[in-house]
């Protein structure tokens, strides 16, 4: 069973998409049945940072061992993270408008998302901008750790020091104090790891896509 | 090395300057501060990275290679940072001259505001070397260096601005203490990433 983890995905994903519907949740004033949402919404966040590591580690892998592979790994483990940031950024944006009423508003938190965006998006337009494959490793490397590191800072460390309209901020009760019951923690956590999951699975797939086109083009 | 091209440098400084005085015939008199201090950002930050843009174009060409001879990657990466960053600090200070002349200082702790303006410059400065680094390896450098950096000084410039209207309102040391020490942390930050980072884009 060399691929049982893609059947934990599946199981797992199923698991999320019925139960998260099903199974009964607390009722909140203004969140009502939106809390459902946090099987979704969360976990996506969590898989692009985890994304976004595994890429930053390959990056690392790849300046020490100038091994080529390695920075095909770190290009489609980025460009699966950005999937998944953009589906954050849109089942956040819809949270918010029927939570918060208003796509978008000025928090700390949505501006770091959409940094994010921009960053990684830059790391596409550089790579683009690189003919030589040695060199756009080498380059984009160096790039996408730099980058990592003070994006870590921008959302590890200034939300905490500024308010915020999501929970555990600014006064803000955390989802964790009372609301998130132990019906929603059997759902959550086992969200959060099929979609990391499934995260890994469509970027490995990518990464064989890539090398494959690459022997092609060889 | 860049002392040698004047009419950069003259460029830059006549850059702010024009820029400040537009700033001035649009607003005439500046009342509040958020909009003082978020102006006198921009400004800095875009001349700023004017300013480094130009930074290792000269190096690209066939001077790479009597540098790259020459010198250790480590020393370069350091002596460009500490170029810009002086670089940064004479427009940073020509731009809070021009300010104060022009706009009037609504700043009402001055001496922490230095402070501040100095840090958040070094932060400025240090990211733009290294972004530009990065962007003289392609060809199209310009707009590269300017998208590579501006998500990424992000962090350093919200919480200079962030620190900078607190003292503008008159908050003493205590109060701003916490963000002046994540200014200083963020600067050692890119400082150490770009002497590690470095060399890896210098071999290639």
């Amino acid at each position: 069973m060399r691929n049982w983890w893609k059947a934990l995905t599946i199981i797992l994903l199923l698991y999320t998409l019925i139960g998260g519907l099903l199974i009964p949740v607390p009722k909140q004033v203004i969140l009502y049945e939106s809390i459902r949402n946090l099987y979704f919404h969360v976990p996506m966040w969590f898989s692009m940072i985890f994304l976004f590591l595994m890429s930053v580690i390959y990056s690392v892998k790849g300046l020490s061992s100038n091994d080529l592979s390695f920075d095909t790994k770190a290009k489609e483990l980025v460009n699966t993270g950005i999937i998944f940031g953009v589906l954050g950024t849109i089942t956040g944006s819809m949270w918010a408008k029927f939570t918060w009423g208003a796509w978008w508003v000025n928090d700390v938190k949505l501006n770091g998302s959409a940094i994010t965006m921009l960053i990684y998006l830059a790391y596409i337009v550089l790579r683009g901008s690189l003919d030589d494959e040695q060199k756009k490793a080498r380059i984009s490397g160096v790039y996408n750790i730099f980058a990592f590191v003070l994006l870590l800072v921008f959302i590890g460390i200034l939300p905490r020091m500024t308010d915020s309209l999501h929970p555990g901020n600014g006064g803000n009760p955390g989802f964790n104090n009372y609301d998130l019951d132990n019906n929603m923690k059997l759902v959550f956590y086992p969200a959060v790891i099929a979609w990391i999951l499934l995260g890994w699975w469509i970027a490995s797939i990518r990464i064989r896509i890539s090398n494959l086109t690459q022997k092609l083009e060889a | 090395m860049e002392l040698r091209q004047k009419a950069v440098l003259n460029g830059i400084l006549l850059y702010v300057v024009s820029t400040v005085f537009v700033a001035y015939l649009i607003f005439s008199n500046l009342e509040e501060l958020s909009t003082w201090v978020a102006l006198l950002w921009i400004v800095v930050l875009f001349a700023s990275t004017n300013a480094s843009i130009n930074s290792f174009r000269k190096e690209a060409g066939r001077e790479f290679y009597y540098y790259y001879s020459l010198a250790k990657p480590q020393a370069i990466i350091l002596s460009k940072m500490l170029f810009n960053a002086i670089l940064q600090f004479i427009i940073a200070a020509l731009t809070l001259l021009l300010f104060s002349l022009l706009l009037g200082n609504p700043v009402e702790n001055m001496s922490l505001f230095y402070l501040i303006l100095f840090l958040g410059s070094l932060g400025i400065s240090t990211v733009l070397s290294l972004s530009s680094a990065i962007a003289s390896k392609t060809n199209n450098n310009a707009t590269l260096t300017a998208i590579l950096s501006f998500p990424i000084m992000l962090p350093t410039l919200l919480t200079s601005i962030k620190a900078s209207m607190l003292c503008g309102l008159g908050f003493s040391w205590e109060d701003c203490q916490v963000y002046i020490v994540t200014l200083g942390l963020l600067n050692i930050v890119i400082v150490i990433l770009s002497y590690i980072l470095f060399p890896y884009l210098w071999r290639s």
